[in-house]
């Protein structure tokens, strides 16, 4: 009897083609979620390689061309001093932003989690509409503030994904209602003006949401941790390939880590696998399929 | 050189988090209505010119979100009123952690190296209050003169670009102190003066040691035997021989100390029964290092071993409860990381005993008031953990109006060290005689200085800032990252933490591997200059680590500090000379023999006698009144909103749970995870299954009757938590944290004797209880001084042990929680009730006095534990629960919480049938275990406990109306009759 392969069954992923994905996931500075990102990129199939952020910006020009897929994970760069990912936004802007534009215009795959999207976002890789190949990175065109209650907070949420939204790490998702851990006190999402909210909603880049328990999106608390406007839990760019989101996948691996793990168990409805790295299985695929 | 200042504030619209979060604490602590704004001011004190500001400026300011200003911000908007202004900064010297990561943002902005500091400053702008009101805030909430400066005026105002710059031009310089001739008066006035915290037999010893050697010795030397000889350091009370009067007046004396005789004895007496038994594989014994290093180390897998410590620092925490609670919890991280060869942190613990919040009339002159403490303590625990991503797996307040003088601040780390190094055992420090000497880290300043010592004297306020470190959690984090890597490349032979005592402790510890060690102070990193070469020398500023390092191993190591922006030093080699030569330049600053550092401290001979206070009692009619008052269930409601048992949920997920994605158990359970769980459970490993169980006991209160029950309350209700959960019964170890009051009979302490001889009676039941249940102390922390003396008045703590057990799981997907899980499941209850009211919870909300307090049959609860595990290992238990505090009404309450099911009972068969409804509902019996099972496993059930005191209570039923319900009978009559609602708006309406 062949044994049962919840990667492929869940995630559509062939694990021996996955091999080829390598993933870079960028530590130091603060940075604390390396150990599980890899953790689940690897259970995936995917070979993920573990960097000091030092390291990478010392490397040469192709320092980031063996990578597919970039993750920018979560913790506190830098403390998160002044404002979150801000002083690590900049580091990356002054000393590997070229070679990030580059990335992203060879149709390179990045995501964000936590601190690693409001990195990105404050590095204007995301949402970076209108942004033209070859321009280098574009400037901040959002931000992510206080949430509304005041503070951090670790409890789980529930995301929905936007099946119109051209991002590349939430296809397969549609339809489907997926609990997250959210850990962070700075994730309410907001905008330079109506017309640049109205811009990136038109286009379908904010592909995943905050929703209540009857499935829709909410600004209300705590379903809603930040008060993210229209629930707004992440932000793509217009390729689909740069993601990031507040809530973090990469600590739903196991199938215990939902907090109600025992109590599926009992109605037998424990998936086989935490089904946090759907999110991350969207960008393997996608590499693979070469989209 | 000129300053610039920038100022950055939320854009108008945004939310302001620290300006909202300062007008609710203003109202909700002061009663101040202030409508509060607040601005971030960094000041440049760099080698920039004005342009460069303004690019750094506009670097830091978030285009969306934010506006700034290189100068100043408008202090109101076109026909807004002027506001107060109230700016508060840190004082000279103080840790500026923030200052130091807009210092790095600078350079990257202009990309060069910039010499100088940047100090930061928050700015809050008051409306609709007077300058009484905005004084009353700095005084009460939003300034500490120990550590801040603060400055108010009303709009408009003039730019202020004046910094805190530290340090003195003072020329380093090393005095003799002269011990020589000083009669016995002179040595204490030197002790006293000098804030030694020596007695006067030491300085009498070390008086006399310097005369053999024909010389005076340094202020270097002097200050370093002061912190090696501390009490926080040496464990004196513990380690001195005690004559010992016991409650039947017998006489006898304990002369290998406390500590040898029940701590260690228990430890080994363990270890023995395990040889004995043949528990664990031949080379392998589950204790891998235990008392010598930094942490207790334990046998985990073949690949890991296990690492826990818990600390407490209470003293900081109540001078700058914010900074001393942070610097607990990095400051037992490091302790973590400098366990042999060094070991991860996994996961946090901490626990607060803390004055009620809530207090309103009577706190003595020179006390910061509980709520500000409580809410400094949690934040700087929730920053220091947070930010180095450590989970949290359990957290615990305890409120007693005698920790209003001193609180209690536990943290604690569990840590995953290689079982193997290379080819090197993790545990063992392999130093060799030449090997370099490395301080790595953080910069010394004068922060922390005599903070070993400083817990038996009093505050000296003229140096306030030397008494207070502050944490830099980044700091520490890139340290760790980078002390993981230099030890998986096998770089370094040896490292240990520079906390009480600084580099004195630190270096004159590791010197011990080799007998000897020699340093040069003069190339140590400074913060500021002006510091003495022994404030160099025993400062405790945090963030840094001693190395020690193979010469052929150096270029690597300090070639990946560079890398790591980590900054590392090379202070001196160790030696075999057997002493600890510390030279600064070619000033020879201290020359210490090892042999009399470590060994020299004389120690006396304590007297302990059994003299409890009277206590006056309740009569049997006064307790029967009380509970009669009220009904069982309408006191239930009343309990659990009580401090004590209510939620402290809000506050605990501000503590990261799930960073390193390992949790399993997590600290809130059930369908509302709003259920503090019985235990924790986490894997160690990403996709291994084996994990550790995590739980605690403390019960200070019962040490008003007795420490003996105290100390076997505590072990057994953290023993049977893990049980509980998974844990397996051969593999368990706990950690013991006794914070007590001074136990020295002295003019100030008459009654020191009785509580010394309640330390006696409280070891001897922990070990009595260790024995017991096969589990073996593996580390400790004792702090003995935890008394407040001010304006006349004496507060002092409870005598309190917190006993913290890990336990061990082969599979975590075996782990159970408290949740029941199905309607139809039986309910049942294990274990002996008897009538134990004493100092129970409800008791004492009740104002009832009790002396019967919770006595444990240690061996009964051991086989009933292995019985039970038994059960729980064959897969008929589905959810269990431990019976603490609040008894058994409230956990029962917990599980009707979790479940958000029916909970049908009767307790007609628990205790024997004249046992009061109170007892069985109320009381603390230890020892008890609540379970469901499946309702054909019951028989299986009643097989394996029906010897251990079985009592089938009733069944899980359905929800009533969507929620969960307890309904608690007796003779065919509701005790208790409530809905999950009634109870959660309770459980949480004790939020504050």
């Amino acid at each position: 009897m062949i044994p049962a392969d919840p990667i492929r069954e869940r995630f559509g992923i062939d694990r021996a083609r996955a091999r080829d994905v390598r993933v870079l996931v960028m530590t130091g500075y603060g940075l604390n979620c390396e150990a599980e990102t890899a953790a689940a990129f690897a259970r995936l199939g995917a070979s993920p390689e573990i960097r000091h952020v030092g390291d990478v910006l010392e490397g040469g020009d192709d320092v980031l061309r063996p990578y597919p897929i970039l993750a920018f994970i979560g913790g506190f760069s830098f403390g998160d001093h002044i404002a979150s990912g801000r002083v690590f936004a900049n580091r990356l802007r002054f000393r590997l932003g070229d070679r990030l534009a580059r990335h992203i215009d060879e149709g390179g795959l990045a995501i964000g989690i936590c601190n690693g999207f409001q990195t990105l976002v404050k590095l204007g890789a995301l949402p970076a509409v209108g942004r033209a190949p070859g321009g280098g990175l574009a400037r901040q065109q959002v931000s992510l503030v206080d949430n509304d209650r005041l503070g951090y907070r670790d409890a789980w949420v529930r995301l929905r994904f936007d099946p119109e939204s051209p991002c590349v790490f939430t296809k397969g998702l549609e339809g489907l209602t997926l609990d997250l851990p959210s850990r962070h006190g700075e994730g309410k999402m907001v905008f330079a003006d109506a017309a640049s909210q109205a811009a990136i909603e038109a286009a379908h880049l904010i592909p995943a949401r905050y929703v209540d328990e009857a499935g829709a999106a909410t600004e209300r608390w705590p379903d809603n941790p930040s008060g993210s406007p229209g629930g707004a839990a992440g932000l793509c760019d217009p390729s689909g390939r740069i993601f990031g989101l507040m809530p973090h996948p990469e600590a739903y691996l196991d199938p215990e880590n939902h907090p109600r793990w025992r109590a599926q168990l009992a109605a037998g409805t424990l998936p086989p696998v935490g089904l946090g790295l759907h999110v991350l299985a969207g960008g393997v695929r996608a590499v693979i399929d070469g989209r | 050189m000129p300053v610039f200042r920038l100022e950055i504030e939320a854009r108008s619209g945004l939310v302001d988090a620290a300006g909202e979060a300062t007008a609710r604490r203003l109202r909700s602590f002061l009663g101040i209505d202030a409508r509060v704004r607040t601005r971030r001011v960094y000041l440049l004190d760099l080698e920039i010119d004005e342009g460069e500001a303004a690019t750094i400026l506009d670097n830091l300011v978030d285009p969306i979100a934010e506006i700034g200003a290189l100068g100043m911000l408008a202090d109101q908007a076109a026909g807004e009123a002027a506001p107060w202004l109230l700016s508060v900064g840190l004082r000279p010297g103080v840790t500026d952690s923030v200052g130091r990561s807009v210092h790095r943002a600078a350079e990257d902005c202009l990309g060069r190296p910039l010499a100088g500091e940047v100090y930061t400053a928050t700015l809050y702008r008051l409306w609709g209050v007077g300058r009484e009101a905005v004084e009353r805030a700095a005084a009460e909430l939003l300034y500490n003169p120990l550590i801040e400066r603060l400055r108010i005026e009303e709009s408009p105002r003039a730019l202020d670009l004046a910094v805190p710059r530290a340090g003195s031009s003072r020329p380093p310089a090393v005095a003799e102190v002269p011990l020589g001739a000083a009669d016995d008066a002179e040595l204490e006035r030197i002790s006293r003066a000098g804030m030694l915290a020596l007695t006067l037999a030491e300085m009498r010893a070390i008086q006399a040691h310097f005369a053999g050697l024909g010389r005076d010795p340094t202020d270097a030397e002097l200050e370093c035997i002061a912190q090696t000889w501390s009490e926080h350091c040496k464990h004196k009370i513990f380690a001195s021989p005690i004559d010992y009067v016991d409650p039947a007046g017998a006489r006898r004396r304990i002369d290998r100390g406390l500590f040898r005789a029940t701590i260690r004895g228990a430890t080994e007496a363990v270890a023995a029964a395990r040889r004995a038994a043949g528990v664990d594989p031949e080379g392998a014994p589950f204790l891998v290092s235990v008392f010598h290093d930094n942490a207790g180390v334990v046998r985990f897998t073949d690949e890991d071993h296990l690492v826990y410590k818990v600390e407490t620092h209470n003293s900081p925490s109540a001078l700058d409860p914010y900074g001393g609670a942070m610097t607990g919890i990095v400051g037992v991280n490091r302790d973590v990381l400098g366990t042999g060869l060094g070991a991860e942190c996994l996961t946090n613990v901490w626990g607060y005993c803390l004055g009620d919040p809530a207090h309103a009339v009577g706190l003595p002159p020179g006390l910061m008031h509980p709520r500000r403490i409580r809410d400094g303590v949690h934040h700087g625990v929730i920053d220091g953990g947070n930010q180095s991503g450590i989970p949290y797996s359990r957290g615990f307040e305890l409120f007693d109006r005698r920790y209003l003088g001193k609180p209690l601040v536990y943290c604690g780390t569990v840590g995953v060290m290689p079982a193997r190094v290379g080819g090197r055992l993790g545990e063992v420090k392999r130093i060799a005689a030449g090997d370099l000497v490395v301080m790595v880290g953080g910069r010394i300043g004068k922060d922390g200085i005599h903070g070993a010592t400083f817990s038996s004297v009093e505050l000296d306020e003229s140096s306030p800032v030397q008494a207070v470190q502050i944490g830099d959690p980044i700091t520490q984090k890139m340290m760790a990252d980078f002390l993981d890597e230099a030890r998986a490349l096998g770089l370094s032979s040896g490292l240990t933490d520079n906390g009480a005592g600084g580099l004195s402790s630190s270096v004159g510890e590791m010197a011990q591997a080799t007998g000897g060690a020699e340093i040069d102070l003069a190339v140590a990193p400074l913060k500021y200059p002006g510091l003495q070469p022994w404030e160099i020398l025993i400062s405790e500023a945090q963030e840094r680590m001693s190395v020690a390092v193979p010469p052929a191993s150096l270029d690597a190591f300090m070639a990946l500090a560079r890398r790591r922006e980590v900054e590392a030093t090379v202070l001196g080699r160790f030696t075999t000379s057997g002493r600890l030569v510390v030279r600064h330049g070619e000033a020879l600053v201290c020359d210490l023999e090892l042999e009399f550092l470590h060994e020299g401290v004389p120690l006396p001979t304590l007297s302990a006698r059994w003299s409890p206070p009277a206590r006056t009692l309740s009569s049997p009619g006064e307790v029967a009144a009380a509970f009669a008052a009220r009904s069982p269930g309408a006191l239930l409601l009343e309990l659990i909103g009580s401090l004590n048992l209510a939620s402290n949920e809000a506050l605990a997920r501000r503590y990261d749970h799930e960073v390193k994605g390992l949790s399993v158990v997590k600290p809130w359970v059930g369908v509302r995870q709003d259920v503090p769980a019985t235990a924790t459970v986490m894997r160690v490993r990403h996709g291994r299954p084996e994990g550790i169980v995590l739980a605690e006991g403390i019960h200070p209160h019962y040490s008003d009757v007795d420490t003996e029950a105290m100390a076997t309350a505590a072990v057994d209700e953290a023993v049977r938590r893990v049980i509980c959960a998974g844990a397996r019964v051969d593999r368990l170890a706990a950690l013991d944290n006794f914070c007590w009051p001074d136990p020295i009979v002295s003019a100030k302490t008459p009654d020191g004797e009785h509580k010394l001889a309640q330390l006696v009676r409280c070891c001897e039941g922990l070990r009595a209880a260790c024995e017991a249940f096969g589990v073996p102390l593996i580390s400790g922390k004792d702090s003995m001084k935890n008394d407040a003396n001010l304006g006349g008045v004496k507060i002092s703590i409870p005598p309190t042990l917190l006993i913290s057990v890990i336990g061990q799981m082969e599979d975590v997907r075996r782990a159970l929680d408290l949740t029941p899980l199905a309607a139809g499941d039986r309910v049942a209850l294990v274990g002996i009730t008897r009538d134990e009211l004493g100092e129970a919870e409800a008791a004492r909300q009740l104002g009832l006095v009790i002396d019967a307090v919770p006595r444990t049959d240690l061996a009964a609860a051991a086989a009933r534990y292995r019985a039970f595990a038994g059960a729980r290992d064959a897969g008929y238990v589905r959810s269990a629960h431990a019976l603490g505090r609040g008894g058994l009404a409230i956990a029962l309450a917990h599980m009707t919480l979790a479940g958000e099911l029916g909970l049908d009972l009767r307790i007609d068969g628990v205790g024997e049938g004249t046992l009061g409804d109170a007892a069985i509902l109320f009381g603390e019996s230890t020892g008890r275990i609540v379970l469901t099972c499946r309702p054909g496993d019951a028989a299986a059930i009643e097989a394996a406990l029906g010897g251990h005191g079985l009592a089938w209570l009733g069944e899980v039923a359905p929800p009533r109306a969507g929620g969960g319900w307890l309904r608690v009978a007796r003779r065919g009559e509701a005790l208790i009759d409530v809905d999950a609602a009634a109870l959660r708006a309770r459980f949480q309406g004790g939020e504050l």
